[in-house]
């Protein structure tokens, strides 16, 4: 698990500062800002969009488009399942509905005790062993039953 | 005698336990009083022999795979006898699977030292730069035309053509940008060759670089991919120290310079004007065409933008290999292809080869079949937009026409293999809900098509009015297809229509096939 910082405006604005000077830096800030963070804190958006010169609309809009960007917190673990074609094709279904169960979330969502935030991820370019996950950033191949069960253990630890 | 040992850093390859199992030949070896250095290399591809462990010796290197940790140790002794050992491959070069290969771009992969710019060098590594500062820029634009290399991303448009049309207009500012989001599931060849051989991307961009008269590149990688990023990265900050990136490259009057950026988990980045959006900050929305990103791309500025894989082709092209390239291939489709297999195979991994393979070959023979064991039913070619092709069409050649001639495509070269427990209905739902789920939401087709498109098909898996709800979602297709803005509206349609069209019987309620199977 990662440990990482609690908002802080002044901090927020040093991070800022740092990328503001690059040709289109949106998506660069608020991947820093998640970095540090674990999410993009609400009061951010306005931050950057003075510091890029640009409209709190467009920053909201961008940060709302992708998919990686958080609105809170996750869970103290990230268990993220490839739910893509080859993963299927290699049985990742019935995996994935198996970490559902055990964990007593559906994908997309983060255990009432906020140990264990469970995603679907769309390929992470394991396709030759799959079924694969990714583990708080480690990478997992050939998932079958055990390993899935291996690293619900670890993530409920 | 001290042991020189290639384990591999590719994803694929730590993700199956590589890491472990190099520490723990480090440590058995200094158990055993034997010196050891470990080279952390990419992967050669074989995935299924992953991890795989290779050591230096006068014949060549002798490789042993998959390697658990539980093998280190008795490894090690095989490899201080010269004895034989259950997972004892020979030399690696000699493996069927990799020397029936045509390994043109890949061909450094999994055997230099990723991070080394030194190793790259002593493995022919910038001789296509060294040459193309030689040249005049049309004299990089005849060689890359005369390759008849088209774009590796899935369109196919021709390389030269699009670099001539940059080279072609005047700008203060141009640019590079190197399309890594390789969202595309059963697709990995980006991944590989960014992780394993990162300076022959670089290297190409720099070529393109100089033939079009743009200072600067951005590769856009996505964020799934944290490992090709840091060896990009990496790359990058050594090229930059050796002089090959940078102000005056090579002590020539070109500039030319690279960054890398990181998407953020949106599909629909891979296509190229969406990509340019994100490049600059915003939303992914797909821009309409014209004008095209060679004369209005990044920050409105013309712009080459190529594959990973278009890109990583270029230096051998460059070092002298134009009409050698262009001599492998078939039709239009010249040149080699690095065909991924994936999902339910046995022989899981990168295939390097001239088109014209034909489809079956590559499954049955190079692929193994299925990794369950069970009669392969489809394969899904060209990742979430390409058609599922039944056992009925695998005399399809491997080539961009042919596929297109059977309503498919070759894409990014992914093969997803399904077996014969597959519920295609299910599958072409899944078309429609990933469109839904990744559509940037610009044009209508594909926004609402896509989620009115899965509840259809769920009518169809509940037996509801299956004929008329059939008739409904051809039509839909027929929509997006030909009214939709880019291809994820566009192509969604191909794994749709051909699970339809070549596995009707799965469409309908309760599929009897399935327990007739079991």
């Amino acid at each position: 698990m990662t440990v990482y910082e609690s908002w802080d405006a002044a901090r927020g604005a040093e991070i800022i500062a740092e990328h503001a000077q690059l040709e289109g830096a949106t998506l660069v800030i608020l991947h820093a800002l998640q970095e540090a963070f674990g999410y993009v804190p609400e009061p951010a958006i306005p931050m950057i969009a003075s510091a890029l010169n640009l409209s709190r609309a467009e920053v909201h809009g961008t940060f709302t488009f992708y998919h990686d960007f958080r609105h809170k917190p996750a869970g103290r673990h990230v268990l993220k399942l490839c739910r893509a074609e080859a993963c299927q094709a290699a049985g990742g279904a019935a995996l994935a509905a198996r970490a559902e169960s055990k964990l007593g979330v559906s994908l997309g969502n983060t255990t009432p005790d906020d140990r264990v935030t469970l995603e679907p991820i769309y390929c992470l370019g394991l396709c030759a062993t799959a079924p694969s996950a990714m583990f708080d950033g480690r990478l997992v191949g050939r998932l079958d039953e055990a390993r899935i069960d291996a690293l619900v253990a670890e993530a409920q630890r | 005698m001290r042991l020189r040992v290639f384990i591999a850093r590719d994803a694929g390859a730590v993700a199956v336990g590589a890491d472990d199992v190099a520490s723990k030949l480090e440590q058995a070896s200094a158990k055993r009083g034997v010196p050891i250095e470990i080279v952390r290399t990419g992967s050669r591809g074989l995935y299924w022999l992953e991890p795989m462990v290779e050591v230096a010796t006068p014949k060549g290197r002798l490789a042993f795979g998959p390697v658990s940790v539980t093998d280190v140790a008795s490894v090690l002794e095989a490899i201080l006898a010269d004895g034989p050992h259950a997972i004892r491959l020979g030399i690696a070069e000699e493996i069927p699977w990799l020397k029936r290969q045509t390994r043109l771009t890949f061909a450094r992969c999994g055997v230099i030292d990723p991070r080394s710019l030194a190793d790259y060098r002593a493995h022919e590594g910038y001789r296509g730069l060294e040459h193309a500062l030689t040249l005049t820029s049309d004299g990089i634009l005849a060689d890359v035309t005369a390759s008849g290399l088209r774009g590796r991303g899935g369109a196919g448009f021709p390389t030269g053509i699009k670099w001539k049309t940059v080279a072609q207009t005047s700008a203060e500012q141009k640019y590079i940008v190197c399309n890594a989001d390789e969202g595309d599931s059963g697709t990995f060849a980006d991944r590989m060759i960014m992780e394993g051989d990162p300076f022959v991307v670089i290297e190409g961009m720099t070529i393109a670089g100089i033939a079009v008269g743009a200072t600067k590149g951005y590769i856009y990688i996505r964020s799934e991919y944290p490992h090709a990023v840091e060896a990009m990265n990496a790359a990058i900050t050594a090229a930059r120290r050796g002089g090959h990136l940078g102000s005056r490259i090579c002590g020539s009057r070109h500039s030319f310079d690279l960054e890398v950026r990181v998407g953020a988990g949106a599909y629909v980045c891979g296509e190229e004007t969406s990509l340019l959006e994100s490049l600059e900050g915003r939303r992914g929305i797909v821009r309409a065409k014209p004008p095209l990103p060679a004369h209005h791309g990044l920050f409105g500025k013309p712009t080459v933008i190529n594959n990973v894989l278009s890109f990583a082709a270029i230096p051998f092209i460059l070092a002298g290999g134009a009409k050698t390239y262009a001599d492998f291939g078939t039709g239009r489709s010249r040149g080699t292809m690095p065909i991924q297999l994936a999902g339910n195979v046995k022989y899981g991994g990168l295939f390097e080869t001239a088109f014209g393979m034909t489809l079956g070959e590559l499954v049955d023979d190079v692929g193994g079949g299925s990794l369950t064991g069970r009669p392969v039913r489809a394969v899904q070619v060209g990742g979430p937009l390409g058609a599922y092709f039944p056992r009925a069409l695998f005399d399809t050649p491997f080539d961009y026409e042919a596929f297109a001639a059977r309503d498919g495509l070759i894409g990014h070269g992914g093969i997803v293999v399904f077996d014969d427990t597959v519920d295609m209905a299910k599958q072409a739902r899944f078309a429609m809900e990933f469109c839904a789920i990744e559509s940037c939401g610009k044009c209508t087709p594909c926004r609402i098509g896509s989620t009115r498109g899965a509840e259809t098909i769920d009518k169809i898996r509940a037996g509801e009015r299956v004929g008329e709800n059939i008739a409904l979602v051809e039509d839909l297709c027929n929509t997006m297809k030909f009214g939709s803005l880019c291809a994820l509206g566009g192509f969604t349609p191909y794994p749709v229509m051909s699970a339809l069209k070549h596995f009707r019987e799965d469409f309908g309620p309760a599929p009897t096939r399935l327990q007739a199977a079991e």
